[in-house]
Parts: structure tokens; sequence; C-alpha cells
């Protein structure tokens, strides 16, 4: 017997079970990018064969396809054609990235909206292609708005809300949607691709022939880009405008989630982070990713149990949701923060709860924070071991004690013994 | 639009009865060095381009010479870029000039001319990479590499386009190995149109940007530009260097259209060696090559001689 929304499901052709990496191609294509320019890496390649496919179908028409050889020259390239005033979006993943980084601080430093997905893979050495957040997390500084997806649909989701916030002429910055490699890169789940008559709707219409108001490629207007500058002139105010930019962008990623809403029935929280159980919870984790998925069943399972425990879902990193935090924070007791990435020598190792604790600094009566690394390298969390780490804070707010065996007050959860 | 003209080029306007080349696109009060060869090419080729063309530019000289912000010497679109990005970024312009194009057709979108001017660090080394990926994908760009044999922007230091036997600062005893071959591991890409130029030769520039606009495609030019204070000469004989380094065979003049290869004028005869000026004639002319061996200078003359060779025995198999 196939339930009702499935047969829903069903009949709408337009709705597909694909890869997450698909959804990502799918989200291009609903967008209508003018240019994209890519180079595989595993756990991306199929969002840039899909794309493939789209162009040389025709499914894209007018898009150009740029097949470099390099993804420092991804990223070149789609400055040049961001700057020339067209939609723009490409992929990578781990080492892809690391190899764009001067490029990455390049867009954000001409204000271009570019969207990139990111199938997040462990740094190597030794080799690791497995989901691990320690790639895009690493270019924390780079000026990009930075999101997590926790689902195969929020793929497809962030993209279009992507575009809606960074083309925004009040914000025009660059932004990394990532997830998880593998996990919701290869994995299949139905989703939905909105009617393309609704995206058009949503999202900003494309640049027009002037291309942005800020930069420009036009004889008409000569215009110089990016010539030297003495440290008297205005290189100190640009930096200033970008972080200030950074920080208005919340405001314009929570009317995206909610005009998001409003259109096509899904709710992503306020768009920064999305609570799961959290109004009775006197303990929380604070997680990202599709860790945060899997997590919503481990607390679901614990309070089965009795406990009042919550999830918190980090959905943007940058710019980093500061009065949310605070919020929860004084809200319960414990809350632990859950990396899927490290950020070595820093306060926690963990770089977002490094973040949480800077966040709440300075704030008083917060609850106590248990910063936790799981799932290095694409290492396998269960839900047991999720339910583990939740009866962990439980224990924390009942004893009031810290747990033992933390490195440097840090807990690393599900490592192999070592004899 | 107003442009700066130059009051006495009726020369120019008698030679080539163009208007747009009567005009000066790179501007005067740019920071170039007294006696720059780099701004002769860049002013030689605009002239041919004409201001329908936006220009990347990838770290080097030109970087620092069309002026400290706000100040700025092209009056055409101009966009500084990364050092190993200009053949990148092109690329990306030039497709987002046809995703332009197809959005608004009758526009000419894409008749703009995607101009790339590298120095020789930004084409034969941190580039290259970039340059290769470009060629290969055939990209509708023309690429020029200004070659002043070093990385003069951060202080003469070595690239891998300064001769043997140079001195820089980081080879202070002269260069050991060989210049590297650029032009001709970009007809080996067979690309549709590979040239190389001298600024002595300013209407040879004209020409062949002029015909480089026409061909859809990846264009590769590449022109030596000698570099007083890098090269240690007096900064009056700039033009009198680059004539010696054509006569001497030290840099062949020649284009490669669609694998064809013509050889220009002033150095086909020097196919002959015995046509050629002595070699110590540049040399001596510059003090970057002061007190190298006699031994560095035979290495040299085959350096040259065997590039003359491949030449010649390219031209030999056209023929039959
Ligand atoms: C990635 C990177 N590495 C190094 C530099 C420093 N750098 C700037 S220009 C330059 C040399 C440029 O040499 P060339 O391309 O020959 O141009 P020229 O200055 O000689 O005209 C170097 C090493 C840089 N800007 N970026
Ligand atoms: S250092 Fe050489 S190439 Fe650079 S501006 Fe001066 S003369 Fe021109
Ligand atoms: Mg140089």
């Amino acid at each position: 017997m196939v339930s009702d929304i499935k047969k829903e499901f069903l009949q709408n052709k337009e709705n597909k079970i694909i890869k997450g990496n698909e959804a990502a191609a799918y989200a291009a294509k609903s967008s209508r990018v003018q240019v994209i320019s890519a180079y595989p890496i595993t756990p991306q390649t199929t969002v840039v064969e899909k794309l493939s496919e789209f162009v040389d179908q025709g499914l894209m028409p007018g898009t150009q396809y740029i097949k470099v050889e390099s993804e420092h020259s991804v990223m070149a390239s789609m400055v040049g054609a961001s700057m020339t005033g067209t939609r723009t979006f490409t992929a990578t993943s781990g080492q892809g990235l690391f190899y764009m980084n001067e490029m990455l601080h390049w867009v954000a430093g001409t204000r271009l909206p570019i969207v990139m997905a990111i199938a997040s893979r462990g740094p190597a050495p030794p080799w690791n292609i497995w989901a691990d957040f320690t790639d895009v997390l690493s270019q924390r500084d780079t000026g990009w708005i930075t999101s997590f997806c926790a689902t195969h649909q929020e793929i497809y989701d962030e993209i279009l809300m992507s575009y809606k916030v960074c083309e925004d002429h009040d914000i025009l910055l660059p932004k990394f949607v990532a997830y998880g490699g593998f996990i919701l890169s290869h994995t299949s789940k139905p989703i939905i691709i909105e009617e393309q008559a609704l995206v058009d709707e949503y999202l900003p219409p494309l640049p027009d022939e002037k291309g942005w108001p800020h930069i420009f490629i036009d004889p008409e207007r000569p215009m110089m880009f990016g010539n030297l500058i003495m440290p008297s002139g205005f290189y100190y105010e640009f930096r200033m405008k970008i972080h200030e930019t950074m920080m208005r962008a919340k405001e314009k990623i929570m009317i995206a989630a909610k005009q998001f809403e409003r259109m096509f029935g899904r709710n992503y929280g306020n768009g920064l982070i999305q609570n799961y159980k959290m109004d009775d919870a006197d303990v929380a984790m604070l997680i990202y990713g599709d860790l945060a998925f899997q997590m919503e069943e481990a607390v679901d399972q614990v309070r089965e149990e009795g406990y009042k425990i919550g999830m918190v879902k980090l959905r943007h990193f940058r710019p980093f949701p500061v009065e949310e935090i605070i919020e929860i924070a004084k809200k319960v007791q414990v809350l632990g923060v859950m990396d899927r990435g490290t950020a070595f020598g820093s306060p926690t190792g963990g770089p977002i709860s490094s973040e949480v604790k800077t966040a709440l600094h300075n704030t008083e009566k917060t609850a106590k924070i248990l910063p936790m690394i799981s799932g290095l390298g694409g290492r396998e969390v269960t839900i047991d071991q999720q339910k583990d780490q939740l009866k962990i804070l439980i224990k924390m707010n009942e004893t009031g004690e810290l747990p033992k065996d933390l490195l440097y007050g840090t807990l690393w959860h599900g490592k192999l013994e070592v004899k | 639009m107003e442009n700066w003209r130059l009051n006495k080029m009726v020369t120019i306007k008698q030679a080539l009865d163009d208007e747009v080349a009567c005009n000066e696109w790179f501007l005067p009060g740019n920071s170039c060095c007294a006696g720059c060869g780099l701004e002769i090419a860049l002013r030689w080729a605009m002239k041919a381009l004409g201001p329908n063309t936006v220009l990347v530019t990838p770290a080097s000289c030109l970087n620092v010479v069309i002026g400290l912000w706000p100040k700025t010497a092209p009056n055409f679109p101009f966009t500084n870029m990364a050092f190993a990005a200009g053949a990148s970024a092109a690329t990306g312009i030039s497709e987002a000039l046809k995703a332009k194009a197809y959005r608004f057709p009758g526009k000419n979108w894409e008749k703009i001319t995607t101009l790339v001017f590298a120095g020789d660090g930004g084409t034969t080394d941190i580039g290259i990479q970039a340059l290769s990926g470009a060629a290969e994908r055939n990209s509708n760009i023309i690429y020029t590499c200004y070659d002043n044999e070093a990385y003069m922007n951060t202080g003469i230091q070595r690239s891998s386009s300064t001769p043997h036997g140079a001195k820089t600062t980081t080879t202070t005893l002269g260069k050991e190995r060989y210049k590297k071959n650029l032009p001709a591991i970009m007809a080996a890409h067979e690309i549709p149109y590979v040239a190389t130029c001298s600024i002595s030769e300013p209407l040879d520039i004209y020409k062949k940007y002029k015909k480089a606009k026409t061909i859809e495609g990846c264009k590769y030019i590449h022109i030596l530009a000698p570099c007083p204070p890098g090269w240690n000469y007096p900064s009056e004989d700039t033009v009198e260097i680059a004539r010696l380094a054509v006569k001497t065979g030290v840099w062949p003049l020649y284009e490669i259209e669609n694998g064809i290869l013509r050889m220009h004028k002033k150095s086909h005869p020097l196919l002959d060696p015995s046509k050629r000026k002595p070699l110590i004639d540049y040399l001596s002319r510059q003090k970057r090559f002061a007190g190298m061996s006699e031994q560095s200078l035979i290495e040299l003359q085959q350096n040259i001689d065997n590039d003359w060779k491949m030449l010649a025995s390219r031209l030999h198999a056209q023929e039959s």
C-alpha cells in the first residue's frame, strides 16, 4: 500500500529520488546559472557530471560550462565570469577547496556573489575522501558566507536561498554550501525539485545587462579593478565593510528562509539555526551537517527515556549566529557542541566549539559547554553513539561534573582504543 | 569618451589609416620606468585592438605601473588578477560574454576582445598551467606574454624565461639553465595563432594584434620587452637593444597561423647563420651579461642556434 505522501510524490514528475550531489546540480539548473566552471574531485564528481549532462542535453540553454584544468582556475574563471555580470556556480571538495584558497579571498574582496557547493571531505594525508568539515571550516576567514546542509532536500533548498542572499545588492558576497561527502553526496533520497516558475519568482532576476552595481566589464563604462592601494587608501575600510556586510547578511538569511517557507512550505528555523525539541529542553546538543539529521532520531529515543533533551542545528557558520547561541546557552544547563572537523591548537580543538565559547564570552549565567568531536574523516557515527553522546551531557547536568577522558577539555568521541 | 591624442602621430595615421591607432589607450602619466619595453608593447597592442577590449593582468610590473589607486592609466576595462590566474580569469570573462550575448542578443557582447597581458613569470612559470588549460580548451582570448626575462616587480629574480648567462638577484653568477621556449610550447598546443614580437617593430605588433583579433579561439603573442633596470643598460637604449635581439637572432620574429610558420621579413634572412650579427653585440650592451665566461657564451650561442634549427626544419617540412 502506498501512503498519500508517497502517492503525491510519485505522481509529480519533478520529484526525484536522487543523490545529494544531483540535488546540488538540480539547484544550479533551477537557479538558471549562466556560467559553470568545475574540476572533478571525489566526492563532488557527480555534481559536475550531472551538470555536463544538463548542458549537453540542452536543458540549460545559454549556459557556458568551462571545464578547466585545476581548482585554482575554477575559481579564477568564476571571478572573470561573475565580474562580467553573470550568475555562476561551481562545486568542489577538500583538496580542491584548499587549492582554490588564493582565489577564495579574491572572490570576497571583489564582492562577487558566487555560490559553491562543497561535498566535504577530510584533508590528506593520509588520503581521505569521507565526510569531515575541516575543508570548509579551514576557509573561515576568506569572507565567504558558509552554511551546512543536513539533508538531501536542504542541499537543493539552500542553494536557492544562497542566490537570494548573495545577489542581494546590499550583500554581494560569495557562499559555501557544505554537506558531508558520501553521506549526503552519494546516497539517494526523494527530493522535490520545485516548479521553475516558482523558483523564478523566489530568486532575484538574473543580473541585467549592466551587471552588478559595483563591478562590471563594459567598454562603454571602462573600469579599473583591483590596482595597488596604499595603506592610506581605502583598503582598511574595504575590509571592514566585508565584515559589516557579513554581519548584516544575518537578517537577509532570515528573510530568505522565511520567504522560502512561505513559497515552498519547508521550514529551516530562522535560517541561521534550527531548533529541534528545544522548548522544554534543559540539556542540548549543538551540531551541524548530516550528523544533525541523524541526531534528531537519537534525541527522540533519549526523550522516550524521559529526558528533556533538545538539539540545535547550526545552519550558518559565517555569519556566526551569536545572539541565537547566547539565547540557547542561557536557556539550557548543559550544551554539547559537536564538531565533525578540527582546528588544531584552537581553544577546544573543534572549530565550532571554539566559536561557541568565544560567542559566550562576557555573557553571564550560561550553560556549561562540552566541546565534542566525532566522525572525523567519515568515521561512522551510529545512533547508539549519538545517544551515548547525549547521555554524557545528561550525566554532566545531573552530577555537575565534567566527563573523564577529555583531551584538553574536549571529548573526542568514538575513537579507536590504542593499546 | 575623451581620449588622449598624440599631436605628432601623422606618421601612424599615414602608415595605418586607422583612427583608433592614432589614439592612446594606455595613457601617459603611468608609472613605467623611463625606457620601459612593456609600455611600448601595451600601447601598440591597444592601438590595434582599440577600446572594445577588456584586459586581465596577473601580478607583475604592469599591476603597478597602471597607477596607484585611485589613479589609473588604462582607458579601457582593466582587471588586476592573481599571479597564476591570467588565462583562467580571462576564460571566465570570455565565456561570460558568450552567456551575456545569449541573454542580450544583438548587443555585440561577444565582440569584446578579452586580452591578457602577463609577464614572463606569470606566463612561463606560475601561470603556465592555466595558460596550457586555456590553450587546450581553445578559449577565445588573446594571451600576451611581455617578456622582460625576469621577475621585475619583485626585484629582478630569475624566471624560466631568463636567458643563459644573465645575472639576476637569484642568479648572482649568471643563470646556468636556458630560456624556456614558450612560443614553441604554445605552438605544440596547436592553437590557431602563435606569434613573437619585439618592441623594436611596433608596426609588426600592430599587425599581429589586428590579425589575432579576427581569429576565434586561443591566440598567443610573446613580445620581447627590454627593461632598463632589470637588464642594466641606459634607458634610452631600449629600442636599440630590442632591435639587436632581432638582428643577432636572439629573438626570432615569426607567426604560426593554423600550424603554418611564417618568418618576419627581418628574421627570415637570419635562417642563414652568417647573416646574424654577432651575439656579443647584443650581450655587451647589457650589464646583466657582464663577466660571462667564454664557455657560457658558446653555450648560449648553441642554444640560440638550436632554436633556429627547429624553425628551419619546420619551414622545410612545410615546403616539402
Ligand atoms: C601567488 C603569488 N606568488 C608570488 C607573488 C609575488 N610576485 C608578484 S609579481 C612577481 C613577479 C612577476 O614577474 P613577471 O611575471 O615576469 O612580471 P614582471 O614583474 O617582470 O613584469 C612575483 C613573484 C604573487 N603576487 N603571487
Ligand atoms: S622594471 Fe622594467 S618592466 Fe618594470 S616598469 Fe620598469 S622598465 Fe618596465
Ligand atoms: Mg618579467
